[in-house]
């Protein structure tokens, strides 16, 4: 027997974008169903760094950044917990003089976007981050930014939404979706047939199939980070820590561990599922300890990874279609979603309601994308993220 | 030019060792990797330093075969390569990542045989984690490797034909053995009388030990429920409960053990296929008769493949390197092949009449107390574990890691992690089979961030 739902919105993808879409649409009072093929916040809303970071962003994406901002720290009253989330503070370290220039211009471009960031010389740093050893010569701090839990904020996002009255249906594959006269018809798992009005397309690494069925071609590639956890340890890093240029990225959560990203993983033989390399993690290893002195001593007890959807310019696909009226995209955040999704969780449902969002979105549309001929494709994207990949990555991350 | 590669080995132990000592008489050159400083494995461990006791002091009746394996291994000497006090923390693509002495190297292989063995299996009960509480197997090991016992008045609790031998073996080495307390009836023993007529010689020996427990003066205890561990910085008393009575003995050392579980995670990072063994209660990697795993070119020997003791590893260990040669198209000696998978589906059935008489108590896991801890790595109660299942409406061993940190610590779930897949069955009313079971991940033991990559890998790189 197949069962029928019908609902205002149905979600396709379970991750942070989604499933906080879910409850700021409950929140509006429309019905919801929220469809994951595996469990909801699994792949890369629970499997990246955990890093809630506003600095290093690109200029476009601040308006969004800062609506997000406003939104962590009232996790425990929107979803029942506070997923971990630390306002420790960004670091970002610059090696050299060429770095801390860097730094220095990005800080002038975003001078006016709230940020207060902080740049500090090397007397300062060693005086007020003394446990920063290795070769640096400054850094920038956004005492702002922080870090939390992916998985337990993921998670606890789908919870919410349940809790709120959203049909999450989870192991349910959506296996077709197709515009008709009065909104969408899909299919999903075995046996369920569901009508929706709107169709929110925020399948991750997976979402550009969706895209692609509504005629709109994206040059999603994906990618795998490279994590690695230490045994607890007595209090050392004060702050969440980036590196300009890239290579390593560093926090330490209360409970002592410390999560020391910067290489990439590789897929296994299912591209939907990846490990760390052993010399990509063991490089990172190195680096936390020769860059911590802290942690010269300490075990490396668990390397994770998981998949992420990638666009070579480095930002995400957010807005409506524009080619199917009712369709909304929300994907592809390149390593770099976890901090903004809560807040592209309620532009989604402000286009679900009003058709337009109080924050600019124009520079993700999905319409920038060249058509992508489908004879260039992989199984594993397009393959265009990987081309613009240099070989140890600018800081991506979260 | 690089050199063929060579097959791999892990663990020395006896199964680790016949499948080198197969490998070496057809001719290859096998790189025997293992965690210990010597060779014998867990069973069959080597004193760290010389001591006065002799081999029946160290390891009883068992005590020629032990010598026999030693020798043997020995012997092998300049026609493998062995690399002991060496981690095989990694695996993927074909190659392994392997610590030895400060430095990782990557080792290419053509073909693999794991011969993990296994680990203490345990449920935890309130006390479990104080000082003076160790398993079976480690108060075995502190006995054997270090002639040290773990307490002056020890008590030996739990399922098992090693809760009789590591007592007996206290016994004998002067410990005073307070009592025995066996979690399953004592009609359950009664099973054992069908496994006569398979191991003649391992009842009546077990048989033995037991009545010089009794004569000796060590009270047994049969049908053992509730027991909780007393005392304020260390083991100061044992509670527990038979049938309506509750008693208490006080003593200062514990070895507490259910049987033992297989060491998979390398067949999970190699890539092998699992399935749910319920004799076990475990899901163990799937092979067939010889050893050979779902991936082509790895094979399984021993208890790391499922539980059935260390003749039987001996006997899985040959088999496995029989089907390495085999499947290489050199001499491999068919009918030593089916002898052996004669004499281990023998010993299979045997495991299946131990396994009636020392059932595993999966009925504790629903009465373990909120407040017990259950993983002790990272600090996690059996509470916490119930709420997060609860909170998150989680359905899923890898999702209760996820949300809860079970099995994220040091030990990566190899001691917690059966126990949370017991606690999820339980908390969701479903068989422990459907709950799905924890992803391996490298490292499979923790490794220093500090760790050396070496420029070259290879066997000569090593020496």
């Amino acid at each position: 027997m197949s069962r029928r739902l019908d609902v205002d919105v149905a979600i396709i993808g379970g991750g942070l974008v989604g499933s906080s879409a879910a409850l700021a649409l409950r929140g509006m009072g429309m019905s919801v169903a929220l469809l994951d093929k595996g469990f909801c916040g699994a792949q890369a809303s629970g499997v990246n760094y955990g890093g809630v970071r506003r600095q290093g962003r690109p200029l476009e994406q601040l308006p969004l950044s800062q609506r997000a901002h406003a939104i962590w720290p009232r996790l425990q009253a929107l979803i029942g917990i506070d997923g971990e989330f630390l306002r420790s503070g960004h670091l970002k370290l610059a090696r050299d003089e060429a770095d801390m220039a860097a730094l220095e211009a990005y800080a002038e471009v975003v001078a006016g976007q709230g940020l207060g960031l902080e740049l500090i010389g090397h007397n300062g740093l060693r005086e007020r981050f003394g446990w920063v050893g290795g070769d640096v010569v400054g850094a920038s701090f956004c005492a702002g930014d922080g870090h939390a839990n992916p998985r337990l904020v993921s998670t606890g996002f789908a919870s919410a939404a349940r809790r709120a009255g959203v049909h999450v249906l989870e192991n349910t594959p959506v296996k077709g979706v197709t515009r008709n006269g009065a909104g969408f018809a899909l299919e999903a798992g075995d046996d369920l047939s569901l009508s929706a009005r709107f169709v929110i397309n925020s399948a991750g690494a997976w979402a550009d199939s969706f895209a692609a069925a509504f005629g709109e071609s994206v040059p999603l590639a994906r990618i795998y980070p490279s994590m690695v956890v230490t045994e607890p340890l007595e209090a050392i890093m004060t702050a969440n820590i980036g590196m300009e240029g890239g290579g390593i990225y560093a926090r330490q959560v209360e409970r002592g561990n410390c999560v020391v990203g910067g290489e990439r993983a590789l897929p296994l033989d299912d591209p939907d599922f990846s490990r760390p390399r052993g010399e990509g993690a063991l490089a990172i290893m190195n680096r936390a300890a020769e860059l911590f002195p802290g942690l010269r001593h300490a075990h490396a007890i668990r390397f994770w990874s998981g998949t992420e959807g990638a666009i070579p310019d480095h930002n995400p696909v957010i807005g409506l279609s524009l080619t199917t009226p009712g369709l909304i995209h929300a994907f592809g955040f390149t390593g770099a979603g976890f901090q903004i999704a809560p807040g592209v969780g309620e532009v989604l449902a402000e286009l679900v309601r009003d058709g337009r969002s109080t924050t600019p979105i124009d520079a993700f549309t999905i319409g920038r994308f060249a058509p992508v001929p489908i004879s260039t494709r992989t199984d594993r994207g397009s393959g265009a993220g990987e081309a613009s990949e240099p070989q140890h990555p600018r800081e991506t991350r979260s | 030019m690089t050199a063929p590669a060579q097959p791999l080995i892990v663990g020395a132990g006896p199964a680790g060792v016949r499948a080198a000592e197969t490998l070496v008489k057809a001719g290859l050159r096998p790189l025997v990797v293992d965690e210990a400083p010597a060779s014998g494995g867990q069973i069959y461990r080597q004193r760290l330093v010389a001591d006065e006791r002799s081999s029946t002091a160290l390891y009883g009746s068992e005590a020629s075969k032990a010598e026999t394996l030693h020798r043997d291994f020995a012997a092998l000497a300049g026609r493998l390569d062995y690399w002991p006090q060496a981690l095989l923390w990694n695996l993927r693509d074909g190659k392994a990542d392997v610590a030895v002495a400060g430095t990782s190297r990557k080792i290419a292989y053509d073909g693999l045989i794991l011969a993990t063995g296994a680990t203490d299996r345990i449920l935890p009960m309130p006390g479990w984690t104080l000082p003076g509480v160790f398993t079976l197997g480690g108060a075995q090991i502190a006995l054997k490797a270090q002639g040290c016992a773990i307490g002056s008045r020890v008590v030996f609790l739990g399922s098992g034909p090693l809760l009789y031998l590591v007592a007996w073996q206290y016994l004998k080495a002067g410990v005073d053995v307070a009592a025995v307390l066996d979690t399953a009836p004592f009609n359950a023993k009664f099973n054992l009388l069908r496994g006569l007529t398979l191991e003649p010689a391992v009842i009546l020996r077990g048989m033995r030990m037991t009545a010089e427990l009794r004569l000796r003066g060590v009270a047994l205890h049969y049908g053992v429920e509730d027991v909780r561990v007393e005392g304020d910085r260390r083991v100061e008393a044992i509670m527990w409960r038979q049938g309506s009575r509750s008693r208490t003995l006080s003593c200062d050392g514990i070895g507490y053990g259910l049987a033992l579980r297989s060491e998979t995670q390398l067949a999970d990072l190699a890539g092998c296929r699992f399935r749910f063994d319920q004799r076990d209660r475990a899901w163990l990697p799937e092979s067939d008769a010889g050893g050979r795993g779902s991936v082509p070119g790895v094979y399984l020997a021993g208890d790391g493949a499922a539980i059935a003791g260390a003749d039987a590893a001996e006997l899985a260990g040959e088999r496995a390197g029989l089907a390495l040669l085999e499947d290489r198209g050199l001499a491999h000696a068919p009918e030593r092949a089916v002898a052996i998978e004669r004499a281990l589906s023998r010993i299979g059935r045997f495991r299946n009449v131990l396994e009636s008489a020392f059932p595993f108590p999966a009925h504790w896991a629903k009465d373990i107390a909120d407040e017990t801890p259950v993983c002790r790595c990272e600090e996690i109660s059996a509470g916490e574990v119930r709420r997060a299942v609860g909170n998150f409406e989680i359905s899923e061993l890898n999702r209760l890691k996820a949300v809860s940190r079970i099995g994220m610590g040091r030990c990566q779930g190899r001691i917690c992690g059966s126990v949370a897949a017991e606690i999820l069955a339980g908390e969701t009313g479903r068989g422990i089979d459907a709950v799905g079971r924890l992803r391996s991940q490298a490292p499979v033991k923790p490794i220093p961030l500090a760790l050396t990559m070496a420029a070259t890998g290879g066997a000569e790189a090593a020496e």
